[in-house]
């Protein structure tokens, strides 16, 4: 073993419950060996950065279907950053438009998965990003 | 990871009350970093101080919903509460899916209240190594009470006995018979037994079928203990029970102080503490030793495991 496994927190903030993309992902996740801790559905921002913050994680995925992620991701971020969790990476998918992408990247989600994308991406990703650092 | 952590600064954080601290101070001491030591010592500072609630039992049976109850049950009496949730770790991938904690979300954001989700890492029984140094940094937070949860292994759960003070063994309705309960195992080491899910059908007979079987030790000519452990029906779904629950769980807490059963009981965890440690510290000693070349000499029979387990121990 190489070093501690690399934690990571899912959640579903706003008021939509379609969560299976979130499991999905939670599935990939641990069978990559990852710790994954998945929120449930209808969090609020405030819920999911307490959740962060009393976890540790090294990485927080927001999953959201209903349109509301231009309010709540960079919501989450700020009270994230605002704990003191500076350098938590923040990334996110589902029904995200194109033109919203750089708008959440500049609110400081590193990054967004779109519908489609396979999950080695999204694990090769968080290994690139987090092992290096450990 | 990077991030600074004088060790002394961050012990003052968390005596103070501080959740990111406590969170920090958590990560070193699970992952057993190397100046998780120094913690650890200063953290074991406060060991005891904590009615520690084992809460264990099958999967599906209901434990991290009661445990939510529990939370409010103690948070209405403005006591500080730690949870800590064990949850297995795949053999295969080492990854692990925490999933405890979305069952008592609700707590999320109350600054009383401090939940942690562990995984077992390679440990059977429940529970994971650096149970008790996570416990002592709950401690030092200043919980009055800590529930850990164990990994729904079951019938096997006894580890929990060393680590608790109170040991909540959950059932339901749907469990099975008496017959089920007379098995050795966890049903040997519960003080509290919770037929949970009482809101479904046959919640009597599951009451009375444990009790039974409980009962068989007297009627064996046993003396009768201090402390019978008592049986409380509960639906976490609807709260009905948590409070007689929460009664029984303080009676348990002060027969505890009053008997020197709690010492006792506290002696036994350091003792299960140090011999984690002393476990981990000479198995991950001798392993790291095994190189390649010893393997070679297996392979070519020019040692045996025996052999060169005594030499990897004495260097």
């Amino acid at each position: 073993m190489s070093g501690s496994p690399i934690r990571v927190l899912i959640a579903k903030p706003g008021l939509d419950g379609h969560d299976r993309g979130a499991k999905v992902i939670v599935r990939a996740l641990r069978d990559a060996g990852f710790e994954v801790i998945y929120t449930g559905i209808r969090q609020t921002p405030e819920m999911i950065a307490a959740a962060a913050l009393q976890e540790d994680v090294d990485a927080v995925g927001l999953s959201l279907l209903s349109g509301a992620h231009l309010t709540l991701f960079p919501q989450i971020v700020k009270i994230l950053r605002k704990k003191g969790l500076k350098d938590v990476l923040v990334f996110g998918g589902g029904i995200i438009p194109d033109e919203d992408v750089a708008k959440l990247k500049k609110a400081g989600v590193d990054r967004v998965f779109g519908p489609g994308t396979p999950l080695q991406a999204i694990v090769e990703y968080l290994n690139e990003k987090l092992r290096v650092a450990a | 990871m990077p991030r600074k952590a004088d060790p002394s600064d961050l012990v003052k954080r968390v005596r103070r009350g501080d959740h990111a601290a406590a969170s920090r101070a958590l990560s070193l001491v699970v992952d057993e970093h190397a100046s998780s030591e120094a913690l650890a010592k200063e953290f074991f500072k406060s060991a005891g101080s904590a009615q520690k609630l084992g809460v264990c039992g099958p999967p599906g049976a209901g434990k991290s919903t009661l445990t939510g109850r529990l939370v409010a049950h103690y948070r209405a009496r403005k006591l500080q509460v730690g949870v800590l949730m064990v949850d297995p770790s795949s053999s295969i991938s080492g990854g692990a899916f925490l999933g405890d904690r979305l069952r008592i979300m609700e707590h999320a954001t109350d600054p009383g209240v401090f939940i942690r989700s562990l995984a077992s890492r390679g440990m059977i029984g429940g529970l994971t190594h650096t149970i008790f140094g996570a416990i002592h940094v709950l401690e030092a937070l200043g919980c009055g009470k800590i529930l850990i949860e164990t990994v729904g292994t079951g019938q096997d759960e006894v580890d929990i006995a060393s680590v608790a003070d109170t040991v909540v063994y959950v059932t339901t309705p749907a469990m099975g018979d008496e017959i089920q309960a007379m098995k050795a195992g966890a049903m040997e080491v519960g003080d509290v037994f919770v037929v949970n899910k009482a809101d479904l059908s046959g919640r009597d007979k599951a009451v009375a079928d444990l009790k039974a079987a409980l009962g068989l030790g007297q009627s064996a000519g046993q003396a009768r203990r201090a402390w019978e452990p008592p049986v409380v029906a509960t639906s976490a779904l609807s709260g009905d029970g948590i409070a007689e629950l929460g009664a029984i769980l303080d009676a348990h807490w002060e027969h505890l102080k009053k008997s020197g059963e709690g010492r006792a009981r506290l002696k036994k965890q350091h003792a299960t503490e140090l011999q984690f440690w002393i476990q981990r510290r000479v198995i991950k000693t001798a392993l790291d030793r095994v190189n390649d070349k010893n393997l070679e000499e297996l392979v070519a029979h020019k040692t045996d495991p025996a052999s060169l387990g005594h030499r990897l121990l004495r260097n």
